[in-house]
């Protein structure tokens, strides 16, 4: 197979409502290794989508193929032509002997569809939107983790871009970058660009993410909106009790939905009631409670109870 | 922060009219962002380039050509203004002024000595040149030209900057003739500055005026100095042959020093090869074997039968080479 100008440049395009749409992708690397076991995958145009999983589980090899960088084993996908989209591939890569803004002219230049007219107008309006235009004329050996994170993103946004792919965008970056680059992705996103953003950080999508795909081993296990993703899990109410039964027939009489009882715990979906009230009115009707709590599921919750194992949720 | 260009803005609402082509079908989350952060931009269709093609979508449409020659001048500037490149030309280019003072030195005890073009040298300077691509083309020019073709496209790789020229998108064909043609502007400035510099030397150093050629006719100077740019178009071609060679290797490595190596191997080895008379019968086949042949521009008439034979064997190397690498490096999975 033939990875001419890129793959998805000049293909045809998926249409109007998405960004990205990916069917049955596979990609089995020499040695039999499957990274990517077909995904199928759509992105709504206009959306924030993450897209989550451990280290190793294929994301990068995802976004490698969207990029025509990697022939896929079999499947299709469609993604918006290449010259509109901007990337950030595993981490910053520039001629570190170049300036910031050299690096970036350099990259402007192999982009056909770019006019060098314009090149260095486009080149500062990137750099300024990362904050990084005091530094633009320093040699790229000189910036810090955090500029070169900074810099990669400022060559995805040169030229106007419908469809921003970021791996891993915060990577290496302190809290504050990381805060900046939320704000700019957000920012981005209100635009009307599509941004697909890997991470392996479920704090981090859940604040920036309108939809998600949970990746584990090269499957896709869960995609949806957020808010699917959380499975109508609405904040519950958990009691702890000797009395289950009862407190589960006053919780229902109370008008709780999905009252449940199980040993010494009852739990229900806490919808508009204050839990103060719900407490003061169990312990009137009688029953001993022991404790009491809401609980409001994350993610992370999904994806541990998706993938099974142990996830880096720190950030 | 800035937002976009205004001149794409502009150019977005004229191409549709400011119809707003909302998506539909979006998750209600990032409809009530949008609303709760909708600034004047957020107005802009967003799938507006796309109705656009990529040629039109910038105020000032770029033809194939221009693009192509843009990056093709980056390229040029990379290559260019690297010290590394650059002390390799210095250095090659210094051979001949030594090579000049040398024979200066020593001219006058050679009256009898070896004769040949060495002893026409302290005739005329002229043929200082021929002296000097004579004593480099085999080994030094072919190193200079493995270190630029063997990293053009490994050394990216090596960077991760190859993921990013082609995420650009560069296009892989189209890369690869920039760097191509990168190189083989390399070996022109190569071939150039060695025969610039022994002019320069030689005429400083020795006698100028016609130049007696081998077959014993005088031609005026400036005539030489023409047949003197066949020679340099001459070694240019046989070094890009050596470059197609290399740029062949940089496609199967993510290591530029290993394509280096290899072609540097690749020349000695072919040398030392030439240099056994029982293998006399591959030597056509063995590239260096046609490199030095460009002293035919000092026959009368120019021997056209030896350059053309020359010519034709790297015309057959550089479609060769050249479409291995293009082979390779059009199907090649970029994990880098």
């Amino acid at each position: 197979m033939t990875l001419e100008a890129g793959a998805p440049f000049g293909a045809a395009p998926p249409s109007d409502d998405h960004a990205i749409v990916t069917e049955g992708l596979t990609k089995r690397f020499k040695g039999g290794q499957i990274a990517v076991d077909a995904l199928d995958l759509t992105v709504p145009r206009g959306s924030v989508y993450g897209f989550l999983g451990p280290n190793g589980s294929g994301k990068t090899t995802t976004i490698r193929m969207l990029l025509g960088l990697v022939a896929p084993t079999s499947g299709t996908y469609s993604v918006v032509p290449l010259p509109q989209v901007g990337a950030l591939v595993e981490g910053p890569a520039f001629y570190p002997y170049l300036s910031g803004e050299a690096n970036l002219l350099r990259y402007d230049a192999a982009d056909p569809t770019a006019s060098g007219r314009t090149a260095r107008a486009r080149v500062a309006a990137a750099l300024e939107r990362v904050g990084l235009s005091a530094a633009a004329g320093k040699r790229y050996r000189n910036y810090s983790l955090g500029m070169r994170q900074r810099l990669a993103i400022a060559g995805a946004l040169l030229g106007p871009r419908e469809l921003l792919i970021l791996d891993e965008p915060t990577n290496g970056l302190d809290p504050q970058g990381t805060r900046e680059v939320r704000t700019l992705v957000k920012e981005i996103a209100s635009d009307g660009t599509t941004v697909f953003v890997s991470s392996h950080l479920l704090a981090e999508v859940e604040q920036m993410c309108t939809h998600a795909a949970i990746m584990r081993t090269g499957r896709l296990v869960a995609h949806g909106t957020i808010a699917s993703l959380n499975g109508g899990r609405a904040p519950r109410l958990r009691v702890e009790t000797p009395d289950a039964a009862d407190a589960a027939r006053v919780l229902l009489g109370l008008g709780l939905t999905a009252v449940a009882h199980e040993g010494v715990e009852v739990s229900a979906d806490l919808g508009g009631h204050a839990p103060e009230r719900l407490n003061a009115a169990l312990v009137e009707a009688g029953v001993a409670v022991r404790g009491l709590s809401v609980v409001r599921p994350s993610l992370e919750e999904v994806f541990v109870g998706l993938t099974g194992e142990g996830f880096d949720v720190e950030g | 922060m800035s937002k976009v260009e205004p001149e794409v803005e502009e150019e977005l609402q004229t191409s549709s009219g400011g119809a707003a082509r909302r998506t539909p079908g979006l998750v209600p989350v990032s409809e009530s962002r949008r609303t709760a952060e909708l600034g004047p931009r957020a107005d802009l269709p967003a799938t507006a380039p796309s109705v656009l093609g990529p040629q039109e979508r910038t105020a000032d449409a770029v033809g194939p050509v221009s693009a192509f020659l843009r990056m093709l001048g980056s390229e040029l500037g990379l290559t260019f203004r690297r010290p590394r490149n650059l002390a390799m030309l210095a250095v090659l280019a210094v051979v001949p002024v030594v090579i000049g003072i040398v024979l200066r030195m020593v001219g006058d005890d050679m009256a009898d000595g070896p004769g040949g073009l060495i002893q026409q040298v302290t005739g005329n300077g002229f043929f200082l040149a021929f002296i000097s691509l004579g004593a480099l083309v085999p080994l030094l020019m072919p190193v200079a030209v493995a270190v630029v073709a063997g990293d053009a496209l490994a050394g990216e790789a090596a960077g991760g900057t190859l993921r990013y020229l082609l995420a650009a998108p560069a296009g892989r064909t189209r890369l690869l003739a920039v760097k191509y043609l990168n190189a083989v502007l390399f070996c022109l400035a190569v071939a150039s500055a060695v025969a610039l510099a022994a002019l320069i030397t030689g005429l400083v150093l020795f006698p100028a005026g016609p130049v007696t050629l081998l077959s014993g006719v005088a031609i005026p100077l400036g005539d030489a100095l023409l047949r003197m740019l066949i020679v340099i178009g001459y070694v240019t071609l046989g070094m890009a042959a050596l470059a197609a060679v290399a740029i062949a290797l940089s496609t199967l490595t993510e290591a530029p020093i290993g394509a280096i190596a290899a072609t540097v191997v690749l020349v000695i080895t072919t040398q030392v090869l030439r240099a056994i008379p029982q293998l006399e019968v591959i030597q056509p086949y063995l590239l260096p074997n046609w490199w030095s042949d460009f002293d035919a521009v000092l026959r009368d008439p120019i021997a056209f039968d030896d350059l053309t034979s020359g010519l034709l064997a790297f015309g057959a190397y550089i479609l060769l080479f050249g479409s291995f690498a293009w082979a390779r490096f059009t199907s090649k999975d970029i994990t880098s």
